[in-house]
């Protein structure tokens, strides 16, 4: 309205102000300004703010109720020669690597199945997604009781069919715990990863299997040269996603084993924890955060060059 | 493929080549393990509402009951969660926290969103990769620094730290979600609001908004199941009992040594997980869309 009035009378002193107002108002930057405000705030006080705090924080010795004073790299030259560290990143590799590539193959397949046509396919395909909808917290502690050292239900099974003669100690052992936690994050996984990929097969022409098969393809040529190409630019963002969370993931584990038995099941971010907020050495446990950052940083990379190839591949953007 | 009458192209389309395939090989192939994998996904639930409905008894003594069922089932420990712990305290504070981080980074998730994709202001696809950056940066390596900065802003125990802090969480992913849906709306209906005189804010009320009803259930939805799943913000920043939000004060207040804390820890999950699942229930089409629109975009 006022960009309309204010354009047409332009000499008088007060109108050309009003009118360098109304255009300033009008201005698609400045409306974007304030249109952009309340999210840049959010994302600018508690996301950008803390980050850099928290690198700046490894370099002090910070504790709780202290603010710390520069020190240097001496927390990162601690944790250099901290064995317990080095375990945590070792667990953490070992768990992000396991889990995500047990989840990427069977997530994989049941999106491959979930694609298929059968009866009551939208109802099978929402009982999939159930595991992801329960907070994670909570299904740790049905697997935690699932673990249990003396009432596990697995171990009860097991010793009916005569497989094991006493029960396994699933959380007490260290390779036991290691398993028993990559195989909860894999259970909760799945799903995401499954119904992702499966809206990417959904995207795929049927024509171009008949077309296939037609030329003497069989299931797993139409699977590696149809599919497979495909559904690429997916499964990078997929998995990057599925990596950074596994990577990172927290809660999982301070459910069920809070990074015991012996730090076996002790990942980076656990580790942090312990250290930064139970034993209040702030500074240690924003050095092991920050630590986290690089592996980060390089899981990004390599599935952005990877979707970036697939573009090129393809020979223009995929929007 | 090429059949003559429309209809059964139609239903030859929806079946693909599956026609090609005998029943029992169908069965081998396809129901087996499809059966085989829901059973393994649905067990826990299976499990931890069996154990909340079991008597202390029977839940100890595996051989004389077959464990994977229940005779007399009991309400005993669902009553004494919600009559005898501050559960029902929890679960409001859980609601609390989700409802409001929702709703603000919704309000500022549809702003972002309409300005990134319509306004086209100097440097929005910047400030979109930026968000999508944002939406990368894990809780994990953010929660001592922000522990400190909350704080020194006096919010230390307090949901309120939550309410604020959980946007950081939803906006990235939102933002995203909305901007593809705004794209999907045609620009020239927003032409014609702005040649009949309508400011952006009410082209943004009056005629984005409304047609992005089905994404906005989405994000809303989406948001709220984040909140509630939230853990390590909720376990830093709040320490008193009575603050906690239910998955923080399931895994805190009653792990004890008592072998008969099964019972109710089960039945905490279980009363925990079921709003979601109703909210699951009656939004399926919107989850899914959420899911998969934010990683496709």
């Amino acid at each position: 309205m006022s960009t309309v009035q204010a354009s047409i009378p332009a000499r008088t002193p007060s109108a050309d102000a009003v009118s360098r107002w109304s255009r300033v108002r009008a201005d698609r930057n400045f409306i974007a300004v304030w249109f952009m405000l309340p999210a840049a705030a959010f994302l600018l006080l508690f996301l950008a703010y803390p980050l850099g705090l928290g690198v700046w924080m490894s370099f002090t010795d910070a504790r709780i109720g202290r603010t710390g004073v520069y020190i240097g790299l001496e927390n990162y030259e601690w944790l250099w020669d901290d064995a317990i560290f080095w375990l945590s990143v070792f667990n953490t590799l070992l768990y992000t690597i396991v889990a995500s590539a047990i989840k990427f193959a069977i997530g994989l397949y049941l999106a491959l199945l979930l694609n298929r046509n059968m009866p009551f396919k939208a109802f099978i395909r929402s009982i999939v997604l159930i595991p992801f909808i329960v907070p994670t917290v909570l299904s740790a502690i049905a697997f935690w009781w699932i673990y249990d050292s003396q009432f596990s239900i697995i171990s009860w099974s097991l010793t009916r069919l005569g497989l094991i003669s006493h029960n396994i100690d699933f959380l007490g052992d260290p390779n036991w715990a290691r398993a028993s936690v990559i195989i909860a994050n894999i259970w909760r996984g799945v799903p995401f990863v499954a119904i992702t990929l499966l809206a990417g097969l959904q995207t795929v022409s049927p024509s171009l299997y008949e077309a296939a098969t037609l030329d003497g393809a069989t299931s797993w040529q139409r699977f590696r040269h149809i599919t497979y190409p495909l559904l690429t630019p997916i499964i990078a963002v997929v998995m990057t996603f599925s990596v950074l969370f596994t990577f990172t993931d927290f809660q999982l584990i301070w459910a069920l084993t809070r990074g015991g038995p012996v730090n076996a099941t002790h990942l980076m971010a656990t580790l942090s924890y312990q250290r930064g907020i139970i034993s209040g050495r702030l500074g240690e446990g924003a050095a092991i955060a920050t630590a986290m950052i690089p592996f980060l940083l390089a899981a990004i990379a390599i599935s952005w060059f990877g979707m970036q190839r697939r573009k090129w591949q393809q020979g223009g953007n995929n929007d | 493929m090429t059949d003559s009458t429309l209809q059964s192209a139609a239903t030859d389309d929806a079946e693909g080549m599956s026609y090609l395939e005998s029943v029992p090989r169908r069965l081998v192939t396809l129901y087996l393990p499809l059966f085989i994998i829901l059973i393994v996904l649905l067990f826990p639930f299976y499990w931890m509402v069996l154990t909340a409905i079991k008597p202390d008894e029977q839940l100890i003594d595996m051989n004389t009951y077959n464990p994977f069922w229940v005779v007399h089932p009991t309400f005993k420990h669902v009553s004494k969660l919600l009559f005898e712990t501050q559960y029902p305290r929890w679960l409001w504070n859980t609601m609390y926290v989700a409802l409001g981080a929702t709703t603000l980074s919704i309000i500022a998730s549809v702003l972002a969103a309409y300005a990134i994709v319509r306004l086209r202001f100097r440097g929005a696809d910047t400030v979109g990769v930026l968000i999508f950056f944002a939406y990368l940066v894990p809780p994990s390596i953010l929660f001592i620094p922000l522990a400190s900065v909350i704080q020194a802003y006096g919010l230390f125990d307090s949901p309120l730290s939550l309410i604020l802090v959980y946007p950081t969480l939803l906006i990235p992913f939102s933002t995203w979600l909305l901007m593809g849906y705004f794209k999907t709306i045609p620009f020239e209906l927003e032409e014609c609001a702005l040649i009949d005189g309508a400011s952006r804010w009410q082209i943004l009320v009056k005629i984005v908004v409304p047609l992005a009803v089905p994404g906005l259930i989405s994000a809303f939805i989406f948001s709220f199941t984040l909140c509630w799943n939230e853990f390590i913000y909720a376990l830093t920043f709040l320490q008193s009992t009575p603050n906690k939000t239910v998955p923080v004060a399931v895994v805190n207040e009653f792990v004890d040594g008592d072998i008969y804390k099964w019972g109710s820890l089960m039945a905490g999950a279980l009363v925990g997980s079921l709003p979601l699942v109703v909210l699951y229930a009656f939004f399926v089409e919107h989850y899914v869309s959420a899911m998969t629109g934010a990683v496709k975009e």
